[in-house]
């Protein structure tokens, strides 16, 4: 056993804290994560991160919660997008690319006062890339009532939201008004990257919204197939860099730990990378097929 | 007489300073094949999207069944020209038709069985069932229009719009979806509105033809609109239509701006 768990990591209160809200932001960010890429919003998404960046590098001058600035900024930059086209399909990269560039430029003058003022000089790295181990056990609350309500969100826009994703026209013929389907999903984009911005860092967590979604959509036969596996891969992925962050203490005569975002975003690296496996093998059998003149739409891996 | 299930009067739509659509007037009737036809570009999306209450009129009027755009919710079913259907996507068949059943819906509730057997009928009867557990964008042009007719049919519209739905598809295709369209209007008594820039793979099946050109349209039985002088009066110069086994040529003198005639319909005689 302490060949995996060295000693001390189910007692340590740092690690609860890191447990809980590393798999509290996974599972946000994969549910969002599988629409954000079937929409194709990944792009979007990202930018986010980023405009999340200035909030939380923001927040670190003010002096208040770090949360309370990635997840202000997130959504305000979704408002903005949203404001100025994100809705059109032709105006989305336009939006997102202008949203983008002014929040970068803000967050590169807040993180230089951040490293100036000497009281917050490690405020770039827990910005950027996280730093899950020093986050407040008292942070929970919010995270989980975050998430709940992101969830219920997109729950209840399921349905409406998905018909949008695949066509505005039949969803628009339908009645469905995409401009709410659309505002009422990017403000959850926007939580979910604040949420995944305290567990591994604004600049990480697209990796996190992504990287479970697009490999869970390869391997899925079916959307809710999808959206579980997602949730599986992002905890699973959140739980084992945890675990692998607090045994790098032991790894090192130093006694100096690796980061856990780096191990995170690795794992999630890995898992995308398998996930191509039987996605080849699929492509090699339909090629197959069709060169024996059999029948196209007739995938029998695809069966449930 | 019953209410016609569409009714088009007076309809105008102008974008900027061009005037796409200009008193356009006709009626489709329950059980009718109707085919939209005219080449790219005159307004045949618009005139659809007008229907559907997704474009501003500057004049005329559309009733559904007798309502006015306001009262029309699901009497009008819509296969649209452009659907992202991406491989990678997990959306399966069968999921994919039950989404018509629902999708304007928010909250949370469970399908019916009754639903689910709906949707296996739904899926029989377009003999889409047995790729149903399939990824819908990895179906081929002629299977993913035979799910996008079954996802617009689930509700029981009464009028089935459709823009476009065999541009892209090989002739086998084709042949398929009109035979799918024609079983649908027989068997589902639904009237069918299709918009397309060729009409002889529709002749065989069509009704009623609206013969759109210049913004303006002709309209009636196919027989008494795809006519040379109705058609000439449309075009504002002189066409030929000739009949040739089976197939409608509409043909403009040499030397006539012949632009408006739809595509594979125009021949250049010499």
């Amino acid at each position: 056993m302490h060949a995996i768990f060295e000693p001390g990591f189910f007692s340590s209160g740092p690690v609860h804290v890191a447990l809980v809200i590393g798999a509290v932001a996974a599972l946000v960010s994969a549910v969002v994560g599988v629409f954000a890429v079937v929409r194709g919003q990944s792009f979007a998404g990202h930018a986010l991160t980023d405009v999340a960046t200035t909030g939380g590098s923001g927040a670190f001058v003010l002096g208040i919660s770090p949360l309370v600035g990635f997840l202000g900024a997130a959504i305000f930059g979704a408002g903005a997008m949203d404001l100025v086209g994100v809705q059109r399909v032709r105006g989305r990269d336009l939006a997102t690319g202008v949203v983008l560039g002014a929040a970068t430029g803000l967050a590169a003058l807040f993180l230089f006062l951040d490293t100036t003022s000497g009281a917050t000089t490690g405020a770039t790295q827990t910005i950027l890339f996280g730093s899950i181990f020093t986050v407040a056990s008292s942070t929970i609350p919010t995270v989980a009532a975050l998430s709940v309500v992101t969830i219920f969100v997109i729950a209840f826009i399921y349905r409406p939201l998905l018909l949008s994703s695949f066509s505005a026209d039949l969803a628009a013929a339908r009645g469905i008004s995409l401009r709410v389907v659309g505002l009422l999903f990017m403000l959850a984009l926007a939580v979910s990257v604040g949420l995944s911005s305290i567990a591994i860092g604004s600049v990480l967590s697209t990796a996190l919204l992504i990287g479970p979604a697009a490999a869970a959509l390869r391997l899925a036969t079916s959307l809710r197939g999808a959206l579980v596996l997602a949730c599986v891969l992002g905890v699973v992925a959140t739980w084992l860099g945890v675990l692998f962050a607090y045994d790098s203490f032991y790894w090192f005569s130093k006694s100096q730990g690796l980061p856990v975002s780096s191990f995170i975003v690795a794992l999630i690296f890995v898992a995308y990378l398998a996930s191509g496996m039987p996605v080849l093998r699929r492509r090699g059998e339909r090629s197959g097929a069709a060169g024996r003149g059999g029948p196209r739409g007739t995938r029998v891996e695809e069966s449930a | 007489m019953s209410t016609p299930v569409l009714e088009v009067d007076g309809v105008s739509v102008s974008f900027a300073a061009r005037k796409i659509l200009d008193d356009v007037s006709f009626s489709v009737n329950r059980g009718e094949f109707t085919g939209l036809i005219g080449s790219n570009g005159v307004g045949k999306t618009t005139l659809l999207r007008a229907i559907l209450g997704l474009q501003r009129l500057d004049d005329g009027e559309i009733r559904v069944n007798g309502a006015p755009q306001s009262q029309r919710s699901g009497s009008l079913g819509y296969v649209p020209q452009k659907v992202i259907l991406d491989p990678d996507v997990p959306m399966r068949v069968r999921d994919f038709v039950a989404l018509g059943l629902d999708a304007q819906r928010y909250g949370f509730s469970r399908r019916t069985k009754q639903q689910h057997a709906l949707v296996e009928d739904l899926l029989n009867d377009v003999d889409a069932a047995h790729f149903a557990d399939n990824r819908v964008g990895s179906l081929s042009g002629g299977e993913q229009q035979r799910v996008l007719i079954a996802h617009a049919l689930i509700s029981q519209p009464s009028l089935l719009l459709l823009d476009e739905p065999l541009a892209n598809l090989d002739p086998k295709s084709v042949q398929e979806v009109v035979a799918l369209l024609h079983h649908v209007v027989v068997e589902h008594h639904v009237a069918v509105l299709l918009s397309a820039h060729e009409m002889n793979a529709l002749l065989p099946v069509m009704d009623r033809i609206v013969y759109l050109t210049n913004g303006r349209a002709a309209s009636g039985p196919t027989d008494e609109v795809i006519r040379s002088d109705v058609l000439s009066a449309l075009y504002g110069q002189h066409v030929d239509v000739l009949k040739l086994h089976g197939r409608v040529l509409v043909v403009a003198e040499p030397g006539q701006d012949n632009k408006d005639i739809p595509e594979h319909s125009t021949l250049t005689v010499t």
